[in-house]
């Protein structure tokens, strides 16, 4: 009977049960989330310096509330996330249907160059994106939200693509039956599309939707090379401000971003199970 | 409404799709108002493409099509006086029972307030009240199939396509609803064509049969005449079981024909219409008898020794050979407890009436 204890059946719930599976699930929440926990940590530091706790404050997000640039840089990035998701998620749909229903010549190519913005690097994305607009003659001095338009531009060519592959990927699994089903009790072509093939996308323009949302909020190097100095976004913002020194108001602001994020991601799951 | 006027008209239909597969070659068969109307064949024999042709989901290479008096060449499946019952039951996921129902009628505008009514009526039809607000995932088989019924009823088509709609269900359910078809077609009157790969729905439910292979059309007739006077050796073989026997003419005198069989020998045959081709000589396995001795010349009888035997329950298929490798299916009754166990073994003589042969020429 030596042994037997050593053997004893592992049930898929008694993970804490060895040492090893503990230890890698500990590693893993450290470095997933030890990072952020410190950034949240440190924004109601009481100090001007991010190194040492000094005691509990809400006054880095009073500063950081009052700080006119740094609300503009946040509404210009809300502003640019929500008008470049609306219309990445209507594009990247109209693509993937096409791309699912039909055929026709060179759609390989075609179905290449959509997903290309997702594997060009982002710098020389960005690159690209400066000299178009430069050599269109993109005009600068617009007033706002108008100003925001090239950004905005920007953001949807590379936002559109991972809807167009999320909802195509959702597509594969439709059974064609249930259209033809629609069509066959009456309705015509635009009435199956709105009602038997768009909620079946739903979960797919949602997740694709959600994606388009954060990868606009947060990018840096493709809206660094298309804003102007009328135009910063937050992460643009919040580099330049990093640049001087690295107070706990810029934690604040990010630790309010985080939450931005993590409660629309909430709405977004709660509406995706709702159906 | 009489019986006899055509509610569908098909006329040389032949289709070829895209990479020269022909689907259907030169079908034209007309179905009847009120009718319960089989198209009979294989998989892939083009039966399907014709039941979506006559929903508007395919268009015909050559030929045409009228429903209810009206050429259906451009007339796109929205508009069409037909509704389908899906392989797949097609029922829309993110409705509940009672919406699906609704969602035909509320397309087409149909009165708002006239909408409950109706599909209330058609869920009684297809015996699912009281789960109109059931969402379709928590339905089993059997009652999604009732919904995809209730979903194409309740719009009154002129004409019900019914694509393999039993296919999914298992055996004992499958006869429940084949019971249940025929008494909804009943209710309601209304034309349904179905299509099967399965001879022995078609032949239960349907009034006519159409057999369809390889995209054309071989036979059209009830259940009885199709079994008992197949018109060509696909179609004897396909319903039910047969035993063929190849033959070669030798003459077709005075009403009587006589093929030499090899195994069999020379046989005379009273036929009505005089043949001078080949011919397969068919029994059905019913048709037999085993006997301990010949039967007498109404019967047409050959010595065979007991191969093999497979107990069905309600019969047994007794499998016999003669000496020239000549082999025989019979199928016995069980008529009682006893003969179930009565042993055929040995030789025994195969007999059959001269009436019960059919001739093949095709």
């Amino acid at each position: 009977m030596i042994g037997a204890r050593k053997h004893r059946v592992m049930g898929p719930l008694d993970y804490g049960r060895r040492m090893w599976v503990r230890l890698s699930l500990w590693a893993t929440l450290i470095f997933l989330y030890a990072p952020i926990v410190i950034l949240v940590a440190f924004s109601f530091n009481d100090s001007r310096r991010n190194i040492v706790w000094r005691g509990f404050t809400f006054k880095y997000y009073e500063k950081a509330w009052n700080n006119d640039a740094l609300i503009e840089a946040f509404t210009n990035s809300l502003t640019i996330a929500l008008i470049s998701t609306v219309v990445s998620v209507i594009l990247g749909m109209m693509t993937a249907v096409l791309l699912w229903r039909f055929r026709f010549p060179g759609k390989a190519p075609f179905e290449g160059t959509v997903s290309l913005p997702i594997i060009v690097p982002e710098i020389c994305m960005g690159v690209a994106m400066m000299t178009f607009f430069a050599d269109i003659g993109w005009p600068r001095d617009l007033p706002w939200p108008l100003n925001l338009g090239a950004i905005t531009i920007a953001h949807i060519s590379f936002s559109f693509p991972f809807v167009a592959m999320v909802v195509r990927a959702r597509l594969t699994h439709f059974n064609p039956e249930l259209e033809e089903a629609a069509r066959d009790l009456g309705a015509s072509q635009w009435q199956s599309f709105r009602d038997v093939l768009v909620p079946y996308m739903r979960p797919g323009l949602l997740a694709g939707g959600l994606l388009a949302f954060t990868l606009s909020l947060d990018d840096f190097v493709i809206t660094f090379f298309t804003s102007g100095p009328e135009t910063v976004t937050f992460p643009v913002k919040v580099y330049s401000m990093i640049r001087f020194s690295v107070t706990p108001e810029v934690n604040a602001a990010s630790t309010a971003l985080i939450m931005i994020t993590i409660v629309l991601t909430a709405i977004a799951l709660r509406l995706q199970n709702r159906t | 409404m009489s019986a006899s006027s055509p509610i569908i008209s098909i006329n040389m239909i032949s289709k070829t799709f895209p990479g020269g597969v022909q689907a259907l070659d030169k079908v034209s068969l007309e179905v009847s108002e009120g009718e319960f109307f089989a198209l009979l064949g294989p998989s892939g024999c083009g039966k399907t493409t014709l039941l979506r042709i006559l929903a508007g989901f395919e268009t015909p290479s050559e030929g045409e099509i009228f429903i209810d008096g009206a050429d259906m060449g451009h007339v796109p499946p929205n508009h069409r006086p037909v509704n389908m019952v899906f392989q797949s039951y097609a029922v829309f996921p993110h409705m509940t029972v009672a919406e699906n129902v609704a969602y035909g009628l509320k397309v087409t505008r149909t009165e708002r307030q006239q909408i409950p009514g109706m599909v209330e009526e058609a869920l009684e039809l297809v015996r699912l009240e009281g789960l109109g607000n059931r969402m379709p995932d928590r339905l089993s088989g059997g009652q999604r199939q009732r919904v995809a019924l209730a979903r194409a009823l309740v719009k009154k088509p002129r004409v019900l396509l019914l694509d393999e709609p039993l296919s999914a269900l298992d055996a004992k359910l499958r006869e429940t609803m084949q019971l249940e078809l025929v008494r909804l077609q009943n209710t309601v009157g209304i034309t349904f064509v179905i299509v099967t790969h399965d001879q022995n729905e078609a032949l239960s439910v349907a009034d006519r049969i159409a057999v369809i292979d390889q995209g054309r059309l071989l036979q059209v007739a009830g259940p009885a005449e199709l079994y008992e006077y197949p018109k060509s050796r696909f179609v004897a073989d396909f319903i039910g079981k047969m035993n063929l026997f190849e033959g070669t003419n030798v003459g077709c005198e005075n009403g009587v024909l006589s093929v030499l069989v090899n195994g069999l020998g020379r046989l005379e045959i009273p036929v009505t219409e005089a043949t001078h081709a080949d011919v397969g000589l068919a029994v059905r396995p019913e048709k037999m008898l085993l006997l301990d001795e010949h039967p007498g010349d109404a019967y047409l009888a050959f010595p065979a020794t007991v191969d093999k035997l497979s107990y069905q329950g309600s019969e047994t298929r007794v499998f016999l050979a003669n000496e020239k490798d000549v082999s025989f299916e019979v199928s016995v009754r069980n008529a009682s407890r006893d003969s179930a166990a009565d042993p055929f073994k040995g030789r025994m003589w195969v007999a059959w009436k001269h009436a019960d042969t059919l001739i093949l020429s095709d």
